[in-house]
């Protein structure tokens, strides 16, 4: 994380000593974009409070543990492109429930849809990108994760 | 009038929220406790990436020539152009929603769609410090297994949706 402060501030640092004047139009142009898209980040972290409280982790964990691993995929892949988690909650959770004897395909299935579905950035996505874009590019990324799963099923032994 | 009327309702269902969230605190309503102290965390662990993000941003439209992303990234690019921007997205931090306005900067700067999207999945799962994660709890098998089929799909739906929307002259239309 210091990384990202150290290299921006660099980044700024050398922009500012070859040309002033274009430095101050970029940090212009940042504030203008990061208050034009405020509201839809906003609408995503209200939506995100709201969802993570209805859908916990331990319900998370609940269902993952499903003994049928069809149902297990089910659970997984709608939890992952419903709720949002940082990489640093997200994978000690699922090395918690490997422990537990959770199936390496399932998991796959929910971390890939976690980090590749969004639900829940939808209001920013369609900022960018439009209602259409974004839809097809969510459906895709899912059945994308599904196959993966299944991938991982295989080489795991676990189908 | 429209664009009026979602404002309004959005600028209602906010400021909801907000008299919602006040009143759990004071009257100790556990639930709406929850989702505030949700709220809060979320929104501190973005504000910490977000403002980097747009000043780099920032400087990338000001400094990088649309000429050059366009010979690159853009119609006339090979197929190194899909390396690049995997290489650009493994350095990316946060989430998708530091994805998206990145995204957006490239693709007003001339890149093609098809590598547009390729930045996105790539962003969603090749982020380099996520992947180190992931190795560490998942183990390194599980790691290399789903990177090896992932970053090929990725490619190739984002081949075919690019084509089939550039077939039809769609132009990305923010809010649309």
């Amino acid at each position: 994380m210091s990384y990202l402060y150290l290299a921006t501030g660099l980044a700024v640092l050398l922009s500012a000593i070859m040309d002033r004047k274009k430095t101050l139009v970029a940090l212009y142009i940042a504030g203008q974009k990061f208050t034009a898209t405020l509201p839809a980040f906003l609408t995503m972290l209200i939506l995100v409070s709201i969802v993570l409280f209805v859908v916990p982790d331990t319900m998370i964990s609940h269902y993952l543990g499903n003994d049928n691993k069809f149902i297990g995929i089910v659970c997984a892949s709608s939890f992952g492109s419903l709720t949002l988690m940082p990489g640093f909650v997200a994978y000690p959770l699922c090395g918690i429930l490997l422990k537990k004897g959770v199936s390496y395909m399932v998991l796959a299935a929910f971390t890939t849809t976690l980090m590749m579905v969004g639900i829940l950035t939808y209001p920013v996505e369609k900022e960018y990108f439009g209602v259409k874009v974004t839809i097809i590019r969510n459906v895709v990324s899912f059945f994308i994760a599904l196959l993966i799963a299944l991938v991982i099923g295989i080489f795991f032994g676990e189908l | 009038m429209m664009k009026m009327q979602k404002k309004t309702i959005r600028f209602l269902a906010m400021s909801a929220y907000g008299v919602f969230l006040l009143a759990s605190f004071l009257l100790g309503f556990s639930p709406g406790k929850q989702i505030g102290s949700n709220f809060f965390s979320f929104s501190i662990e973005m504000l910490k990436i977000l403002p980097c993000a747009f000043v780099l941003i920032g400087l990338f439209e000001v400094w990088v020539k649309k000429e050059k992303v366009e010979r690159h990234l853009g119609r006339e690019s090979g197929f190194i152009a899909y390396v690049w921007v995997i290489l650009l997205a493994g350095t990316t931090v946060g989430g998708l929603y530091v994805a998206f306005p990145v995204a957006y900067s490239l693709y007003n700067k001339g890149t093609k769609l098809s590598v547009v999207f390729t930045y996105i999945g790539a962003a969603a799962i090749c982020r380099i410090p996520m992947t180190i994660f992931e190795a560490s709890f998942m183990g390194l098998r599980f790691s290399f297994i789903r990177m090896m089929v992932s970053v090929p799909l990725v490619i190739i739906s984002s081949i075919w949706l690019g084509n089939y929307l550039e077939k039809r002259n769609y132009k990305i239309m923010a809010g649309k």
